[in-house]
């Protein structure tokens, strides 16, 4: 079959003149031109027409976000069976199992760092584990054909949240994508969350896994999810000189930037001012030393006052 | 002249002067419960020393506008003008009254009458106040109302953390002028007579 292709792949636009195309985007340019779009063509030999057909919406992919996502070197071939590369596909191939994370990260000391075998131990004390089959799967967050890292890259930690939340938000925020595992209605994160004050300003700035997960002192990101019951809704847990988002949120900001100007959470000053949490020791020290001035002064006035039965 | 009795406090300068001093109290409390909020010991419940700061916050706003309007169209307005002209020496003089001078029973440098409500150093102290810190904690507040409205970075420095710190620099110069205000309050004819005058109006 012939598989023709109309719309250009984003990367192959963009691509300057003179620079190489990786090997792996020409090839996988075969996949995209139909798992690219919502629609593609092909050339029907039984009516001896092009043909214009829907492509189902969960087997579209963002070319350009895979090409900046973390296996982005990686032919379409690599995860999923050669035999892909004829059309039309074999039914037999739907079929066909998938990796899981753990096929290529376990003990892969290139990413011992990454604590994949901790992750997963994390990951199976969870919510998204214990209460759903096997079919949740690392996928399910962390989509192959588009996830990146980020907490150890970005720059912005408000890019971070963005970029985590989504994730969340995938699911939690869309009924269609929630209820291929669950039977019942997505709640409505808006009014699950009503008790918080500033709910907008809380969820820009904050992730869900800062109080819907158990940090854990060793992975930089917590995947063990807890129960919403055991969510933190004390203020205090975040606002306050011993903040639990330095120990998930600001940790990779914690690490890399041990320099205090006298602040406490001083991380955090970098992108956000959190109530309670940011103290500045020397500010603290000289206004308590006013106070307590101020308070002699008035002690010793009015006792002078008294003594002299004057004014 | 100690028995003279001298009607200062019109009716709307109490109201506004007692709901005025409610509201800076249940603001420092909350905002100190706030700042230095701890959870093993919690002064006030966070999320309702956040919800009574705002609320507060914005009536404290209210009844700024109305004192202000009331020191433009009445003649209380009057007293929180100050002459630059031998300012320092009337503050130095009042000053040696409240160090040395009240006790020895020496005369009072600038007595109290009905044109002259504020000695220099009170009148001073509440331009400076009034006029000063009180809209700095009011933009500083509004504008921590709505961050997004804050520019994000400021001459290199966090623009919200530019806020938060002239919030609390200007609460805290707020809290140590009503600490001083009160005491000073207790230095009249009787140590209560001040606090009465602003329940009846009448300065004895």
């Amino acid at each position: 079959m012939i598989i023709s292709c109309i719309l250009c792949n984003i990367t192959l636009l963009h691509a300057q003149e003179g620079e190489e195309i990786p090997e792996n985007v020409i090839e996988n340019q075969q996949c995209f031109q139909c798992h690219g779009t919502p629609f593609y063509y092909y050339y029907n030999e039984w009516v001896e027409k092009d043909v214009r057909e829907r492509m189902n919406p969960y087997f579209v992919f963002d070319s350009a976000e895979y090409y900046l996502s973390n296996h982005k070197s990686f032919l379409c071939t690599d995860c999923h069976s050669t035999d892909y590369e004829v059309f039309p596909h074999d039914h037999g191939l739907r079929m066909e199992p998938k990796y899981t994370c753990m096929d290529c990260h376990e003990g892969d000391d290139n990413f011992a760092h990454f604590k994949f075998e901790e992750i997963v131990s994390e990951f199976e004390l969870s919510v998204h584990s214990d209460r759903h089959s096997e079919d949740f799967t690392c996928w399910m967050c962390h989509n192959p054909h588009s996830y990146h890292i980020n907490a150890r890259t970005s720059e912005s930690v408000i890019n971070t949240i963005a970029y985590d939340n989504g994730i969340c938000l995938s699911c939690h925020a869309d009924l269609d994508m929630y209820q291929i595992i669950m039977d019942e209605e997505n709640p409505n994160i808006l009014s699950t969350h009503n008790w918080l004050p500033n709910q907008g300003l809380h969820f820009a700035n904050v992730r869900c896994i800062e109080c819907h997960a158990q940090i854990n002192d060793s992975l930089l990101v917590a995947h063990h999810i807890l129960p919403k019951e055991q969510a933190v809704q004390l203020c205090t847990e975040c606002h306050s000189s011993n903040s639990l988002m330095m120990a998930s949120l600001y940790k990779h900001q914690t690490i890399i930037q041990r320099g205090n100007i006298g602040y406490v959470n001083a991380a955090i000053l970098n992108e956000a001012y959190v109530v309670g949490a940011n103290r500045n020791y020397y500010l603290n020290l000289i206004s308590l030393v006013s106070f307590g001035l101020v308070f002699i002064g008035i002690f010793v006035h009015g006792i002078l006052r008294v003594i002299l039965k004057k004014g | 002249m100690a028995s003279e009795r001298l009607y200062l406090y019109p009716v709307w300068v109490r109201l506004w002067h007692w709901f005025n001093a409610l509201m800076c109290l249940i603001l420092i409390l909350t905002g100190v419960s706030m700042q230095y909020s701890n959870p093993e010991f919690p002064m006030i419940r966070f999320d309702l020393a956040v919800t009574w700061h705002n609320v507060s916050g914005v009536l404290i706003t209210a009844s700024y506008i109305i004192f202000i309007i009331g020191n433009l169209v009445t003649r209380n307005g009057k007293y929180y003008r100050a002459k630059i002209k031998g300012l320092f020496k009337r503050l130095y003089k009042q000053f040696m009254y409240y160090l040395i001078g009240i006790f020895k029973d020496a005369k009072k440098p600038y007595p109290i009458t009905k044109k002259r409500k504020f000695n220099p150093l009170q009148k001073l102290s509440y331009i400076l106040i009034m006029y000063v810190a009180m809209p700095l904690i009011f933009i500083t507040g509004w504008a921590l109302l709505y961050p997004e409205a804050i520019i994000h970075n400021f001459l290199g420095f966090s623009g919200l953390h530019l806020t938060g710190l002239l919030h609390i620099f200007s609460g805290f110069i707020i809290s140590v002028f009503m600490l001083v205000h009160i005491y000073f309050c207790t230095i009249g004819t009787t140590a209560l007579s001040n606090f009465k005058a602003m329940i009846n109006g009448w300065h004895e």
